[in-house]
């Protein structure tokens, strides 16, 4: 039977209920988001916090909407409600290719997006697409909100810029027009972590990408982008060879290591072949051949 | 901590630790054995409930974290001494074999049906891919799935006819 250590626990009422907690029970408190992956580890005793601060109750962080030309997404909404939006998938088709492969739907009901990105698991799928869209990050703390890019976000494995006493509240997305982006993942089997996985975005002006992201999951990215393949991409035209030239550098440039789940090189030709998909795929979405 | 829930419609209060698992409170503190305990790793479904309106793997969610809420388990699908239709597809097509996976799956196969009344053999099937039957019955637990669709299409029929 597995059982997390004894713990404590405080149950937030609102943003600044979650702050003043946090800054209360010092560092050893942790956030309970969803908990789909703190409760495990803790299971396991990988993580041992002497406190948690549930934040399941805050529904003022739990929201889709689009503001100001960007789409804001509150930290606790769940996977489910990201994969479902209509306005997610019309502007970031990104979003739901990954949710559709995170997990389950079960978990997806109750796992939340900024408990993914929290968790900084390095197979974890959000952190490279939102790395791809270049999305902005917000983290409030006792002096007030301060954002942060999704490529700063992570300083490595299971760790993140969110310091103790900080909470993560939203996630901000420029919407910009001639986008499309896709995200392809190959797992061992259905709802598992990657083997590999690819986010691409791009920015069309006529059939030139005028702007490309590219985000890699678990083949030891630093801050999960391909940046030597978005740099040749930039002003090249939205080709075949272009996508297969990206996907090569993408391939050589990151770093995957032999696991459980395959051999280092194997992952290194996904990322290749992963980021060709992925690229073809964004195109023709942003040329509207493709919802 | 004291924490407070509705289970199956009845309100229930009780001292725990905070580290205590939905799953254990339901089965252990009150006596609610139909949810099974299975892989703990989220993973299986076994644990399957219902925690307000969505079904969740309840191994993975304290018990406090269901303070103030409302849960539905496999003893609360039925409704005045009546089955409730998902659980008559999987007594009428062998849904299940050992049972052990039938509690999470029957819940799950609910909150399906009261969104997409009419689901495809492939929306069941990606509404399952959550839950591990080990007997391998996936056949006939789609099919269990199909007959409550279908049972409770012709009622909604019948009663626009009356």
């Amino acid at each position: 039977m597995q059982v997390p250590a004894y713990v404590e626990y405080e149950k937030a009422t609102s943003v600044e209920h979650a702050i003043a907690l946090l800054a209360r029970f010092g560092p050893e408190a942790r956030i309970l988001a969803g908990g789909h992956s703190l409760i495990p580890m803790m299971k396991l005793r990988l993580a041992q916090p002497e406190t948690l601060i549930d934040i399941n109750g805050l529904s003022e962080l739990c929201y889709l909407r689009v503001t100001g030309g960007e789409l804001c997404i509150g930290a606790m909404t769940r996977h489910a409600q990201l994969l479902d939006a209509p306005v997610v998938g019309q502007h970031f088709a990104i979003l739901r290719d990954a949710e559709m492969v995170i997990a389950d739907p079960i978990v997806r009901n109750w796992g939340s997006v900024g408990g993914s990105l929290c968790q900084a698991d390095p197979s974890e799928d959000l952190s490279a697409a939102f790395a791809a869209l270049r999305a902005i990050l917000v983290i409030q703390g006792q002096d007030g909100p301060r954002t942060v890019s999704a490529r700063e976000f992570h300083t490595g494995p299971y760790e993140t810029v969110v310091a103790p006493g900080e909470l993560l509240t939203e996630i901000r997305i420029a919407i910009r027009p001639g986008g499309g982006s896709a995200y392809a993942k190959v797992g061992r089997r259905v709802g598992d972590w990657a083997v590999a996985a690819v986010g691409a975005a791009v920015w069309l002006a006529g059939d030139t990408i005028e702007a490309a992201g590219v985000g890699l999951t678990a083949v030891g990215a630093r801050h999960f982008v391909a940046a030597e393949a978005e740099e040749f991409l930039t002003g090249a035209p939205a080709t075949e060879e272009s996508f297969a030239q990206a996907g090569q550098i993408a391939a050589e440039h990151c770093h995957p290591s032999s696991d459980q789940r395959g051999p280092a090189d194997y992952k290194r030709h996904l990322a290749g072949e992963l980021t060709v998909r992925a690229l073809r795929r964004a195109v023709r979405r942003a040329r509207g051949q493709e919802s | 901590m004291r924490i407070s829930m509705r289970v199956n419609g009845t309100e229930y209060s009780r001292e725990v630790e905070a580290r205590l698992l939905l799953i254990h409170f339901l089965r252990d503190h009150l006596g609610l054995t139909g949810s099974h305990w299975g892989c703990d790793t989220s993973n299986c479904g076994a644990c399957v409930v219902w925690l307000d309106d969505t079904p969740v793997k309840s191994c993975t969610v304290l018990a406090a974290m269901a303070d103030g809420r409302q849960v539905l388990t496999v003893e609360g699908l039925e409704r005045g001494g009546e089955l409730d239709p998902v659980q008559q597809g999987f007594a009428e097509c062998h849904g299940l074999q050992c049972g052990f996976c039938t509690p999470g799956m029957m819940l799950t196969a609910r909150w399906l049906l009261d969104q997409h009344p009419d689901p495809s053999d492939a929306q069941i099937r990606e509404a399952l891919s959550g839950q591990i039957c080990r007997c391998t019955g996936y056949e006939n637990i789609v099919r269990s799935v199909r007959w409550a669709a279908e049972y409770e299409a012709r009622a909604r029929a019948q009663e626009i006819q009356a």
